[in-house]
């Protein structure tokens, strides 16, 4: 029943953060990096879903799990929203170009 | 009954109070003169009557206020009844009734004649506080009141520029001395728990609470306050200046009364200085150096009002030597009398200005034919004030050479050398003056048509011409007190030794002097010798630098613009640059950081994430270094 040790789940989580973070930090897109925000959120719902596991031997995180997807379904749609937004003031979604903010 | 000492010094307030309410302006301000002279009439009848009451040599205090208690300090208001004060009160009450009559002529159709009234009020009250204090610090208040009346009355006629810096100059320079006689006051305060002189005299001192030290050190800060006022050297410089004021304020505030208050503060506190002999010897010395001094650069001056203003400076020496060798009586004597003369030459002086409208000698001559009132009174000032018999200055300034001679201090036949060197100039320079202005022919058209002031004028050069005749005899007999001078004032001072021989030799040889002098003035004026130019030819150099008052006002110019400004100049330089440009430093520094970190917001948020990402890292690094456990410590299921 408990075949798969705890580390190869923390590991799967740490290769999917890591691929996360590196999508975030390459991608010249902004769809691009937010896939990679979605990806490392992902991975962070495998570590509770593991550690709960782990600890109480309950599947009772799916439930925490199941909102936290909900609510990033939601994030996601918002995030969207925002780059079609950016799109239209500044005719690119290159995240290079976009830099108001350079001090 | 006894008499309210302390209604003396209020009169003249209350008159003030009027005049400066009501009587600025001109329909009403012809009333200002009126109201000031009944108010120093009752004063002075109020003062008189006091003198008859005081008992030689003792002193009680009239009416005392506690103002406040800090601590175990009182601060009272209060009068001290005693021969000094009794008989300050009289000279100064008589004087400046007198000379308030003076102004009347003098100041008739001034612009500001109801202000000068007003501040010649507030100059008496104070100067009458001043006298009647019964405690260091009421003094000192009058003291700093009577020198704002001064710098007030200097400046009278504000809009001439000269005039407005004389008052400046006399203002800051006795700021000098005042700053150390407030430090010498709180130093007895401080030390002795009490300001006021009688218990000072009766009780602190003889205690020896004091020890030699402070009372040296009290002595020499509270003469230096002294020096100050009565324009002893190196603090003489104001005075000369002074003399632009109108003329009665330089005679009541410049010759008689104000410049007298050191003379009267060094005999106030009579007990510390005699307690400090050190002290003593730097008055005496101090009033030697300044009579002499003074006096020769009297020999050099063109101006009227400037050689009496140097004379008096003199004459204020005179009095101080005679107190720092213990003469206290002669010291005082010589302030009764001068104050008579001196007021009395001032008001000559400003009769005869009235009338040429100079001050130069050069510019008069033969006015005794014009204005015999003014030149008789002003020959009668002159001989009292060169000393001859008999003759007010004759008495005291024998009674000054006497105590110096018989001194038991250091080097007292110098002192003595020097005092009749000041007799023989003082008669020349005079004399030099009177011949100038009176004795020849005119020198000038205006001089030619002058005329004899008016006798609202001339009335008080009368009165004050007969005291400087008579004044002499107070010292034999002190009508008010039915004593003389020496018993009302000290009545228990052993009598001064010497045989007759000596005293009589000694009142000849100062005769003599004197002599000598008019009969240089005399001889000169003969040959015509007088003018700055002749002078100059028969004391080349000495007279040149006695014209330029022996070059202590140039160095006090050196020293001011040169090393005083220039040491400014670095100071202002040193905080323009150092002080604000560390201000300014702060400033740039932290400007420039901003603009060197703001490099740092690129702007994109995936550089933050990789600065993030790294810091993480680091932090990680950082604490595995130190030890941290990491890895996951296994929790045993429930």
């Amino acid at each position: 029943m408990n075949a798969i040790p705890l580390t190869w789940y923390l590991m799967l989580a740490a290769l999917l953060f890591v691929i996360g973070l590196f999508g975030v930090l390459t991608r010249r897109h902004a769809i691009g990096a937010l896939l990679g925000v979605e990806l490392m959120l992902n991975a962070v719902n495998i570590n509770l879903l593991a550690f709960w596991r782990h600890l109480h031997g309950t599947a009772s995180a799916q439930v925490f799990v199941l909102i936290i997807i909900t609510v990033a379904a939601a994030e996601a749609a918002v995030g969207l929203a925002l780059i079609l937004n950016v799109y239209r003031v500044f005719h690119t979604v290159d995240v290079d170009e976009i830099n108001l903010m350079k001090g | 009954m006894t008499v309210p000492v302390w209604l003396i010094p209020l009169l003249p307030l209350a008159a003030f109070a009027v005049i400066g309410l009501l009587c600025l302006r001109p329909p009403r301000e012809k009333a200002a003169p009126y109201l000031l002279i009944l108010a120093l009439a009752a004063s002075l009848g109020l003062s008189l009557f006091a003198l008859r009451q005081i008992p030689p040599g003792s002193g009680h205090e009239g009416l005392v206020y506690r103002w406040m208690v800090v601590g175990d300090l009182q601060f009272e208001l209060g009068v001290l009844i005693d021969p000094l004060s009794g008989l300050m009160l009289a000279v100064v009450c008589l004087v400046s009734l007198l000379i308030q009559i003076y102004s009347i002529g003098y100041m008739k159709g001034e612009v500001g004649y109801g202000r000068y009234f007003a501040y010649m009020s507030l100059f008496t009250c104070s100067m009458l506080g001043l006298v009647a204090a019964n405690n260091l610090l009421l003094t000192y208040f009058f003291w700093e009141l009577v020198g704002l009346c001064s710098y007030l009355l200097i400046g009278f006629w504000y809009r001439r520029p000269a005039a407005a810096s004389a008052a400046k100059k006399a203002f800051v320079v006795t700021r000098f001395g005042d700053v150390g006689l407030l430090i010498g006051i709180l130093l007895v305060a401080q030390r002795a728990g009490t300001f006021n002189y009688l218990q000072l005299q009766w009780e602190v001192l003889p205690a020896g609470v004091l020890g030699a030290g402070v009372t040296t050190a009290a002595a020499l800060l509270i003469f230096s306050g002294a020096v100050g006022k009565s324009a002893q050297f190196p603090l003489h410089v104001w005075l000369p200046d002074a003399m632009e004021g109108p003329t009665p304020v330089s005679a009541l505030i410049h010759a008689a009364t104000m410049v007298a208050a050191g003379v009267f503060l060094v005999a106030r506190t009579y007990f510390l200085f005699a307690a400090a002999p050190a002290a003593l010897l730097v008055v005496a010395i101090i009033g030697a150096l300044t009579a002499l001094m003074a006096a020769a650069i009297a020999i050099g001056q063109d101006d009227i009002k400037r050689i009496l203003a140097y004379s008096t400076i003199s004459q204020l020496g005179y009095m101080m030597l005679a107190l720092g060798v213990g003469g206290y009586v002669a010291g005082l004597f010589h302030l009764t009398t001068h104050a008579f003369f001196k007021a009395l030459l001032f008001l000559c002086a400003g009769s005869v200005i009235h009338a040429v409208h100079t001050n130069n000698i050069a510019q008069m001559g033969g006015l005794h034919s014009r204005m015999r009132l003014t030149s008789i009174t002003c020959l009668a000032g002159a001989l009292a004030l060169a000393g001859i018999f008999p003759f007010a200055g004759f008495w005291s300034k024998d009674e000054i050479l006497a105590a110096v001679f018989h001194s038991t201090l250091p080097g007292h036949y110098v002192l003595y050398g020097v005092a009749l060197a000041v007799v023989f100039l003082t008669a020349f320079y005079m004399f030099r003056l009177w011949f100038l202005t009176f004795a020849g022919s005119p020198r000038t058209d205006v001089a030619k048509h002058a005329h004899e002031s008016p006798a609202v004028m001339t009335g008080p050069l009368l009165i004050l011409g007969l005291l400087a005749v008579v004044g002499g005899a107070l010292l034999l007999r002190f009508p008010p007190a039915a004593v003389g001078l020496s018993t009302f004032l000290a009545p228990n001072a052993a009598a001064e030794g010497g045989s007759s021989a000596v005293k009589y030799g000694l009142i000849a040889a100062s005769l003599l002097v004197a002599l000598a002098g008019i009969g240089v003035a005399w001889r000169g004026h003969r040959r015509q010798a007088l003018h700055a130019e002749s002078l100059a030819r028969s004391l080349p150099g000495l007279y040149e630098s006695f014209r330029r008052r022996l070059y202590i006002d140039d160095a006090y110019e050196f020293f001011v613009l040169r090393i005083l400004l220039v040491g400014s100049r670095l100071a202002a330089w040193f905080d323009r640059h150092v002080v604000n440009g560390m201000v300014d430093g702060v400033a740039w520094l932290t400007g420039r950081m901003g603009v060197g970190l703001r490099r740092v917001q690129t702007g994109q948020a995936q550089f933050y994430v990789i600065v993030i990402l790294f810091a993480v890292l680091a932090a990680l690094i950082v604490m595995a270094a130190a030890g941290y456990p990491f890895g996951l410590r296994m929790v045993a299921r429930p």
